[in-house]
């Protein structure tokens, strides 16, 4: 016994922003008539269920973490900072090939960070905003200084080919941020939890094909999301009307428009800008969102200052809502 | 609530979320082969009238509901 009563911990920064953005999308285009080519479905079927006109499908020798390290540096690039800034790499995805190894390690080295600490997190498709609130907690207790986020995903290896709910709907891509300390609030707290008595609702068939129960997913997606993205604005002390922008996870586009619906019956304004980015990248699961994020950006649809609500949800059932200002 | 009151509810919930005028949301119709409603359209419309009718509309039982006429008697009886 030394008689030590107290140990010496971290102090991190008093608040934290998201730095940059970044994202990644093979280039091999599907379109709905090339599905409709191979298994029993149409242009019109698709467009009318899910809202989606196009997606993007990894090559056979394109690698998850290839899209991964491609949408964190730039990221990175965007956020100003170099590599060597970076101290933690979280990768949230839900389709590595194997348990083994992870990630985020390979990731953080592809990228140039070197030594970073280093986790997969696997929340599904809230797997982003889960990350984006560990990653802001991490900084600000003093564990990392600046943490890269990515959302990436490569359903090839997890959709039965043929599958006409599924192969509909999946596709692949990577998105990234940065988080680092700020002296104003940027990322408000994370609404999150979870409904485990609903795991059987989505699930990897055999441990190989996703399989999903699509009335139930979708009565839950269009009934229980919106109050979990309205608790994180009540947590970060704005209202409805405060909303500039709602990124959802874009699991199907009027599960997107029924989140917005609820919301702007709780006060949202008509003229908040709603995320449609499905309608040519498909459903990327803890992808989406900051894939989604980084198109709308770029395509001016997001300005610097603007308030976004961001909110995943999805298998386990897993959900995450948070409130940024955008960078 | 009188079946015909019933009919008459579920039919403007029908119009609301699937834009099928009300006039033609009438008991013998089958909501997939006459209406074409697809599945999801039929969720929404079961949240609705659970909310509407103050009753528990399950998915399993939700797919036993072929026309117009079984969900208002399927209503009828949970009230």
């Amino acid at each position: 016994m030394t008689g030590l009563t107290s140990l010496t911990v971290n102090h991190g920064a008093r608040a934290t922003r998201i730095l940059g953005t970044g994202s990644f999308q093979p280039d091999n285009i599907v379109t709905n008539d090339d599905l409709a080519k191979i298994m029993d479905t149409s242009d019109e079927w698709i467009r009318d269920r899910v809202g989606i006109i196009e997606r993007r499908a990894a090559g056979p020798d394109d690698r998850l973490v290839d899209f991964a390290a491609s949408a964190g540096s730039k990221a990175i690039a965007d956020s100003g900072i170099e590599p060597s800034d970076i101290d933690t790499v979280i990768v949230a995805t839900c389709t590595m090939p194997n348990q083994i190894p992870n990630a985020s390690a390979r990731v953080a080295d592809m990228v140039g960070i070197k030594g970073a600490g280093a986790f997969d997190l696997n929340a599904a498709c809230a797997g982003f905003c889960y990350a984006i609130g560990t990653a802001s907690d991490l900084v600000r207790a003093g564990s990392a200084k600046r943490v890269l986020v990515v959302g990436a995903e490569r359903f090839a290896d997890w959709v039965e080919p043929t599958d006409r709910a599924n192969a509909i709907i999946f596709a692949d891509g990577a998105g990234a941020v940065v988080v680092g300390p700020s002296d104003e609030a940027a990322i408000g707290p994370v609404s999150w939890g979870s409904a485990g008595d609903l795991a059987d609702v989505i699930y990897m068939r055999e441990n190989k094909w996703i399989y999903q129960e699509g009335q139930s997913v979708f009565r839950w997606a269009t009934t229980q999301v919106a109050p979990i993205a309205l608790r994180a604005l009540e947590l970060t002390g704005l209202k409805p009307s405060d909303v500039d922008v709602l990124i959802p996870h874009q699991a199907n586009l009027r599960i997107v428009h029924a989140i917005a619906k609820k919301l702007r019956a709780e006060g949202a304004r008509d003229d908040m800008v709603v995320a449609d980015d499905i309608v040519y990248s498909g459903n990327t699961s803890s992808a989406s969102i900051p894939m989604a994020l980084d198109h709308m950006r770029t395509a001016g649809r997001v300005h610097s200052g603007d308030v976004l609500l961001l909110v995943g949800f999805g298998a386990g059932l897993s959900y995450a809502a948070q409130v940024v200002i955008s960078p | 609530m009188a079946n015909e009151q019933i009919e008459k509810e579920l039919a403007e919930i029908v119009e609301e979320i699937a834009g099928v005028a009300a006039a033609d949301v009438t008991i013998d119709k089958s909501f997939v082969d006459d209406l074409d409603i697809d599945s999801l359209s039929m969720v929404e419309i079961a949240v609705q009238a659970e909310d509407k009718f103050g009753v528990k509309i399950p998915d399993d039982e939700l797919a036993n509901l072929k026309t117009v006429g079984d969900a208002v008697n399927y209503i009828a009886s949970k009230q």
